[in-house]
């Protein structure tokens, strides 16, 4: 089963990258009020079915794929 | 001293311990047990890559729940630069270092303020005194958990290198026997190399890990 991981930076922990993402963009002429920067881990799991396969996941986050203190995850199962 | 793929100050601060009269020994890092020691070093470097974050694959090698053991029953943990990453990784330390705020590797001297002077890394040392050491990294930001006890802040740069928050360069764990800093005493231990003042923390360390020795006798 595959398994989508996003990561991202917590609300008001400074992102430098993305503040210079952001900055770049704006010299490109987009106008941007805010960008912010993760990662994005494709995963392909053995699961009995979805369920099973979010849960394995979220356990992956918590325990390597994250760090609760400065970055939040969203898990996709994609099927 | 720990050797994981991809540290690469081991071996100077294997040097280091060894010009202040310590037996220092390296354990690889697939090591399930240490060996007698009386206090443990990990070093500076690119355990693993630094892949995904700075120290997270480090923190699950058999040698890091060796030492978690050792610091687990009161041995001394000094844990410099990726090695203060890995033990922020592993919990041993509180808190998370980050991509520097500049974006840009730091390495250059930098003076720091020292906190304390009561613990095993620091007798040697006054509190309130500063220290020049050298730095040299690309994730130095140190963020505090909200909840950090200001007390186990050890070590303060005078002009902050990476925007970590307030200044903080190096930190200790609540017991005090685990220490982790940014700067790097290990280069820091003779004056031909810019400054000496290393040699006043791990040369602490070495006091310490005697007494402790003695203590036990």
């Amino acid at each position: 089963m595959r398994a989508t991981v996003l990561v991202r930076p917590k609300p008001g922990i400074l992102d430098p990258q993305g503040e210079a993402v952001g900055s770049a963009l704006g010299h490109l002429g987009f106008e941007v009020e805010d960008a912010r920067v993760g990662k994005v881990i494709d995963l392909e799991v053995e699961a009995a079915d979805a369920a099973a396969a979010k849960a394995q996941v979220e356990q992956m986050c918590e325990r390597l794929l994250a760090n609760p203190l400065i970055e939040s995850y969203e898990v996709e199962i994609v099927g | 001293m720990v050797t994981y793929p991809g540290s690469q100050d081991d071996r100077d601060a294997l040097w280091a311990l060894a010009a202040l009269d310590a037996e220092a020994v390296p354990v690889w890092h697939e090591e399930r047990e240490l060996p007698d020691l009386d206090a443990v070093v990990l070093p500076g470097g690119f355990s693993y890559g630094d892949h995904l974050r700075c120290g997270a694959i480090a923190r699950f090698s058999p040698a890091t729940a060796a030492v978690r053991e050792f610091a687990d029953a009161g041995g001394f943990v000094l844990g410099i630069c990726n090695g203060f990453q890995i033990l922020c990784e592993a919990g041993l330390l509180p808190g998370a270092l980050l991509r520097n705020e500049s974006l840009r590797f730091v390495c250059r001297d930098v003076p720091v303020t020292v906190e304390r002077d009561d613990l095993p890394f620091t007798t040697r040392c006054t509190a309130g005194g500063r220290l020049v050491l050298p730095v040299k990294h690309g994730d130095g930001r140190y963020l505090p958990p909200p909840d950090l006890d200001p007390a186990q802040v050890v070590l303060r740069y005078v002009d902050n290198p990476n925007g970590s928050v307030e200044g903080i360069a190096g930190v200790c764990n609540e017991a005090g026997n685990v220490m982790g800093l940014m700067p790097h005493p290990e280069h820091a231990v003779d004056p031909l190399l810019g400054s000496d003042d290393g040699a006043l923390l791990l040369a602490s360390l070495v006091d310490a890990a005697r007494e402790r020795v003695l203590a036990a006798i």
